[in-house]
């Protein structure tokens, strides 16, 4: 059956029982090195992470641990790496719609409106443009951008101008999504009204969702496994799993005991980094 | 937008002092001939030049003239302005055909324009193909240079969503280089309107067959019509100005986009 065909099948599906399958994600023994004016500096040192399909992951650290540049790496932006990244059996070579992205910053097209921006995502999906239509003005609802679809970007708040860039990075429902810090910019009811809405579509198209944050309690939260990088060179510090069922309450006690937990890792590796002052990290 | 507004008042009053040096000059003008300081044969009164004027336009050589000339203008325009663009995006977006023409290009804008008019002329004539091949030349050469300025400069960030959502090669060209040159093409477009009119009239001097502005003025030059020379060089530059005036107006429309 061709990928067309496959694709096809899916989004008729609701629950996309053949995607579950899918969406399995391996890292292996990657390594990053950038040079900076002639000197290469270790952006990540042998990280190895395998993500089972549909999990949700929550990625933790310091800023410029490398966070965005494994995103990038596994998004199949970047080529230029030691290891291997592996998706499905395949090796990552190129981009795919198979893997989204929600960049840190929105990277919307200025020349676009929301609609029109939203609607880059569903440029190459095999789907008819009334679908297209119909998917681009359901998620300007689902990120509460109703009556902004025809706004520009400049028009925008930071905040909007990021829920417009998340409804793009989803409306194509790729089966591994990558989210690089997407909430940064929202005020705390936005933020745990997309952190809802997000769980909702991971939950029901059993996307695997791999989340940057700052925030420990959103990955405490959404998260299945919680990976905490460690800086100067990038790796995985420690790896917690969340075992709490879902759904989840926020001040369930589970939660705020490993939320403590995975602070007191952050809180060491910055302690133990000796470019830092003890204690001075306060990201989270 | 709003940075204009606080940077000139209001257009109309910027208007009224733009106008303050010409009015001056067309004073000093009429003092100057009417009081012999100046030949009246060199500087005829602004009264003469109405009169003829008048007499152009109601003997319908004027309207003649000036369509016969902006119908050139605009054919050549739209002859240079697609070839611009069509090889500034080529240059702009295959390093290949960058590495093998843009040093040559870089070469022959050096080339006076009005250098290449025997060229043009030996190639193609005298006649109305020639003029507007020159005109055509004139304009695509700001056009060219403004496109790949606009494709070389499209942020890498937008090219990554492209490559994203796997845009393919035409939907890169149409949804993302296109629009981003947009800005850059055009001002290339605006500039080579601009070096097409002042071509237009260029090519109507030197290769001085059929009607046109150009002509107009060579003509009465011959006659020793000092006030059909100055009637030309006014509608020459009343359409040059008035060109330019819509280019900025079409420009700024269709770059709303853009903030500020
Ligand atoms: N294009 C680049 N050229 C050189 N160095 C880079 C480049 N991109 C990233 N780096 C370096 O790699 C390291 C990791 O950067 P990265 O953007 O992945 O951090 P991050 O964990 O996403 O940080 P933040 O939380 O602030 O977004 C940093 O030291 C940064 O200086
Ligand atoms: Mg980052």
């Amino acid at each position: 059956m061709s990928r067309a065909a496959e694709r096809a099948i899916r989004a008729e599906t609701p629950n996309a029982d053949q995607a579950a399958a899918r969406g399995r994600l391996e890292v292996r023994g990657v390594s990053k090195a950038f040079t900076v004016n002639g000197a290469p500096i270790a952006a990540l040192n042998d990280v190895s992470l395998t993500v089972r399909p549909g999990e949700f992951v929550a990625l933790l650290g310091p800023s410029g641990c490398g966070k965005s540049t494994l995103l990038r790496l596994i998004a199949g932006l970047d080529r230029d790496y030691k290891g291997c990244i592996v998706q499905d059996g395949e090796a990552v070579t190129s981009t795919s719609l198979e893997r989204g992205i929600v960049f840190q910053e929105p990277r919307l097209f200025p020349w676009a409106t929301v609609r029109q921006n939203i609607a880059l995502g569903l440029k190459n999906a095999p789907i008819s443009e009334a679908d297209k239509r119909a998917a681009v003005a359901a998620h300007i609802a689902l990120v509460g951008l109703d009556g902004f679809a025809e706004a520009y970007p400049h028009q925008l708040s930071g905040g909007m101008a990021q829920r417009a860039a998340i409804a793009r990075g989803l409306v194509n429902r790729p089966r591994l999504l990558l989210l690089d810090e997407p909430f940064g910019a929202l005020d705390a009811l936005t933020r745990a009204r997309l952190q809802t809405e997000l769980q909702r579509i991971w939950a029901h198209e059993k996307i695997t969702m791999i989340l940057v944050t700052h925030d420990v309690d959103e990955a405490v939260f959404l998260g299945d496994r919680v990976v905490v990088l460690a800086p100067r060179p990038g790796r995985i510090s420690r790896i917690f799993d969340v075992p709490a069922a879902r759904p989840r309450a926020r001040s369930d006690d589970d939660l705020v005991r490993l939320r403590n937990e995975v602070l007191r890792t952050l809180e060491h590796d910055s302690a133990a980094d000796p470019q830092l002052s003890p204690g001075s990290r306060r990201d989270a | 937008m709003a940075s204009e507004n606080i940077a000139t008042p209001s257009a109309t009053t910027a208007l009224r002092r733009g106008l303050v040096l010409p009015l001056l000059l067309l004073v000093a003008w009429e003092i100057g001939s009417h009081s012999g300081l100046v030949n009246p044969q060199f500087l005829p009164p602004l009264e003469k030049v109405a009169g003829v004027a008048w007499q152009e336009v109601a003997n319908g050589e004027l309207p003649h003239a000036l369509a016969a000339s902006l119908k050139r203008d605009l054919l050549g325009f739209a002859l240079g302005a697609g070839v611009g663009i069509l090889v500034g995006l080529l240059l702009g977006l295959s390093s290949i055909a960058d590495r093998i023409f843009t040093t040559w290009f870089n070469g022959l804008k050096q080339i006076a324009l009005l250098a290449w008019i025997p060229l043009i002329s030996l190639w193609f004539g005298f006649d109305e193909a020639a003029k507007i091949v020159f005109i055509a030349l004139a304009a695509s050469i700001p056009v060219i240079l403004n496109t790949v300025e606009g494709v070389r400069s499209t942020s890498t960030k937008l090219r990554e969503v492209g490559e994203v959502f796997r845009f393919s090669g035409p939907q890169l060209v149409w949804s993302l280089y296109l629009p981003a040159a947009t800005p850059s093409v055009l001002t290339g477009l605006h500039l080579g309107l601009i070096y097409a009119w002042l071509a237009t009239i260029g090519a109507e001097y030197f290769m001085a067959a059929g009607p046109g502005i150009g002509g107009l003025i060579i003509s009465g030059r011959e006659r020793f019509e000092m006030a059909l020379v100055m009637l030309g060089i006014v509608v020459v530059g009343l359409v040059g100005f008035a060109v330019d005036r819509s280019a900025s107006w079409i420009e700024h429309r269709l770059v709303r986009w853009r903030q500020a």
